[in-house]
């Protein structure tokens, strides 16, 4: 088993925004709300923790506010160490780097991190996948195999739309990588890369600074693709729970995974738990004549009216006569007296007011932006 | 170590067994004991210290103290983890001279007066671990310096037929207290001490010292120190406090504070956030009602899982509430298991239980003739009631039935 102790954990905390503009409009990828108290973030960051591994860096780009007021020194965590632990990465104002364009000139921003860590590998993860990873088997996968790159996957069967948006991976019986192809406009079962990544921490290092010289910026276009054969680069297959979040569809469907008790108790697993900011709030209240069924509440929320089928985080008031059904309501968003409210999505802060009425379908659920008032 | 001096250190008595809450305290000190669906009933006078702007607070234990102790760890859940300051557990400890046990409140704070002079304070703050309220301990110091104290004594006014079970002032019209009396049979007033004392360091050091020199005294804030300094004529005040405070002492009053959190008509606000009640959260997912749940007029915390009915109840974190089991008037502490067709009613049930399937806790009062026979139920911590058992009102179960 590699010591997990030598292994250096980097999240991209911007990548695939495109993909969800609405609810990163005003936030990171990484900060996105999600599942009723937690972040994107949570997700791989929690799972590198569970893992053992100590050092953390989260390489922003922009809109990084929230993501920071999020991970604070990390010891929800238990990032905030005297050696390792959390370290949030700006992006660098290095002379020549500025806003990178992809993976690699990211990683370049990061290089003088990633050099003065004693690490003897280095796992990659994006913000974009809802799964509880245990990296520790990647890493042994890595290790066993003599890779110079482990990519992780899973078998899905996705329709075109879903596919064009992704990374798919061709593996051989070997577990060889022998193609990537960028968002192919194919359809049925296939390898979605989970943009998880093992290297040998001095291998990454040799490919940032040929990248620099040759001013490459994808990691997926550059090296997956166009130096695949030049190196080994191994599939990892991964066959426990993941969602890849690449739409408001997307986003909306993991989430209400999350109510299914068989999913919701392998990604909220109690041995490695999903950590993520504590915030001081007293309990859930339900008062008279309420009803809630099928649904995930966090603490702080007040209900005094019927919910159904939905998500609702911390410190939501649902008013008297309200509905609210099949829908996902973020963090302090009040439904007013007998509002209506269903297959749509409210962003932090959102006030529906009393006798309103929001509806949209399960395929496009309506979303109203944060502090919206309606 | 270099200490850099505090203004006020607060002293937080938390060694008391609680001997009235019987199975609840038979592992942990009653300030360890949980409290309002997330709580443990320490982080209230935690933070209100927080709150108050007091950095420096002392945790004396003594009773049952590991879970106290893992529980407040470094005091970051509070934010009382300082580079100066913070929060120390001070347990009692064996000395050139022999090993003692903390003998009564006084010798506590006795015993831990090198503990109060590192910082240098002009003021101390004696707080009890026992009470639910939010109350702003700076302002009641301000009042202890506007007044010239020496001692302030936060006061309550309750119904005369109350005031015999505390310890009871008189005051003149400016709040000067002239008399003390530890639960008088005939109460001369109707102000009772609430166990939360502001002293001027100086004088109560000296005191703490001659009482703990006179070898009669039991060592006790309301037996020995407020006596004697009344009758050394020291300047001692009323500080009038009109906010909720609860005793949970004993079982029923356990059982009515965690009800009184469900009542919009007591006035304590557990969702005001200018005045936040801090505490360790445990790290669960949300919680989940399901399709066969029915909650209503109750407080639910994170990692429950609930297919049951729930009505008038408290549910910690990680209850387990199976289909047709039904919880009424009741608390569960943390992770506890209703399973399927149980009854709870009008109970508390302790923390880590597992409750059979058709067994029934409890009872409701009006199925009960001889009112005398009726009483809330209770269940120890980690105690198993197997399939069908039932555990009659009053009981108090510490072993698996």
């Amino acid at each position: 088993m590699a010591s997990m102790a030598k292994v250096l954990g980097l999240i991209f905390a911007n990548m695939h925004e495109q993909t969800l503009p609405e609810l990163t409009k005003a936030r990171a990828m990484a900060s996105v709300p999600f599942g009723s108290k937690y972040r994107l973030v949570d997700f791989p960051l929690s799972g590198m923790v569970n893992s053992g591994i100590t050092q953390v860096g989260i390489i922003t780009k922009q809109n990084y506010y929230s993501l920071m007021n999020h991970l604070g020194m990390g010891s929800e965590w238990d990032l905030a160490r005297k050696t390792g632990g959390l370290h949030i990465l700006p992006p660098y104002g290095r002379e020549g780097t500025g806003i990178y364009r992809g993976r690699l000139e990211a990683l370049a921003g990061a290089a003088e991190f990633i050099r003065e860590s004693n690490a003897e590998y280095v796992v990659m993860a994006d913000s974009n996948v809802i799964a509880n990873m245990d990296m520790r088997p990647i890493v042994d996968f890595h290790e066993k195999n003599g890779a110079d790159i482990t990519c992780v996957y899973g078998s899905v069967v996705y329709p075109v739309e879903r596919a064009t948006a992704q990374t798919i991976l061709c593996v051989n019986e070997d577990k060889v990588v022998y193609d990537v192809l960028a968002r192919p406009a194919i359809s049925g079962e296939m390898n979605v890369a989970l943009n998880v990544y093992v290297m040998r921490r001095a291998f990454l290092d040799g490919l940032i600074r040929e990248s620099e010289c040759r001013s490459l910026y994808s990691f997926e276009t550059d090296i997956l693709q166009h130096k695949l054969h030049d190196f080994k680069v191994m599939g990892y297959k991964y066959e426990k729970y993941f969602e890849i979040i690449d739409s408001m569809k997307t986003y909306y469907k993991a989430t209400m995974d999350m109510k299914n008790r068989d999913i919701s108790r392998e990604v909220f697993s109690l041995d490695t738990p999903i950590y993520t900011k504590v915030r001081d709030v007293a309990p859930a209240k339900y008062g008279i004549d309420c009803s809630v069924k099928s649904s995930l509440v966090a603490d702080g929320c007040i209900i005094d009216g019927y919910v159904e089928n939905s998500v609702l985080f911390r410190g939501v008031k649902v008013g008297k006569g309200a509905v609210i059904k099949d829908s996902i309501v973020m963090q302090g968003a009040v439904i007013e007296e007998k509002a209506t409210f269903i297959n749509a999505i409210a962003d932090k802060d959102v006030t529906i007011t009393k006798n309103r009425t929001i509806t949209g379908s399960a395929d496009f659920p309506v979303y109203i932006s944060k502090g919206g008032i309606v | 170590m270099n200490h850099i001096k505090k203004e006020c250190v607060a002293m937080l008595l938390a060694g008391g067994q609680g001997s009235r809450l019987y199975a609840l305290t038979q592992d942990m000190a009653k300030p360890a004991v949980p409290y309002g669906g997330k709580y443990r009933i320490i982080d209230f006078p935690l933070s209100n210290c927080v709150n108050s702007g007091i950095d420096t607070v002392g945790v004396l234990t003594q009773y049952q103290p590991m879970v106290l102790n893992e529980y407040i760890g470094n005091g970051q859940p509070w934010g009382l983890d300082r580079a100066h300051g913070g929060v120390h557990v001070l347990p009692p400890y064996e000395t050139a001279s022999g090993k003692s046990w903390y003998s009564g409140t006084a010798n506590a704070i006795y015993q831990n007066i090198s503990f109060i002079d590192r910082y240098n304070p002009e003021y101390v703050a004696v707080l009890s671990g026992d009470h639910i309220y939010k109350m702003n301990y700076g302002k009641m110091l301000d009042f202890h310096k506007s007044h010239n104290a020496d001692a302030t004594i936060a006061v309550l006014e309750v119904p005369w037929e109350e005031a015999s079970r505390f310890g009871v002032m008189s005051v003149d019209d400016d709040d000067v207290i002239y008399e003390f009396a530890e639960k008088p049979a005939e109460p001369k007033s109707n102000l009772i001490s609430m166990g939360v004392y502001v002293f001027t360091w100086s004088k109560l050091r000296k005191y703490l010292i001659d009482n703990e020199n006179d070898e009669s005294a039991t060592k006790d804030f309301g037996k020995n120190i407020i006596p004697a300094m009344l009758d050394n004529k020291e300047k001692m005040v009323a500080y009038h406090f009109d906010g909720y405070w609860k005793d949970v002492g004993t079982i029923d009053s356990l059982w009515e504070a965690n009800m009184d959190v469900l009542d919009p008509k007591v006035p304590l606000d557990l969702l005001d956030d200018s005045w936040k009640i801090y505490s360790r959260n445990p790290v669960m997912p949300p919680h989940y009602a399901g399709p066969q749940s029915r909650i209503e007029n109750s407080m639910i915390a994170e990692g429950c899982d609930i297919n049951g009915m729930i009505d008038f109840s408290v549910l910690f974190a990680g209850v387990t509430v199976e289909e047709g089991a039904i919880v009424r008037d009741s608390i569960i502490m943390p992770n506890s298991v209703i399973k399927k067709g149980a009854v709870i009613e009008y109970a508390i049930v302790g923390e880590d239980c597992v409750i059979g399937e058709g067994a029934h806790v409890g009872e409701r009062p009006e199925l009960i003739e001889d009112k005398s026979q009726w009483g809330v139920a209770v269940i120890g911590h980690r105690v198993n009631v197997s399939d069908k058992a039932v555990a009659p009102p009053k009981a108090m179960i510490s072993k698996d039935i």
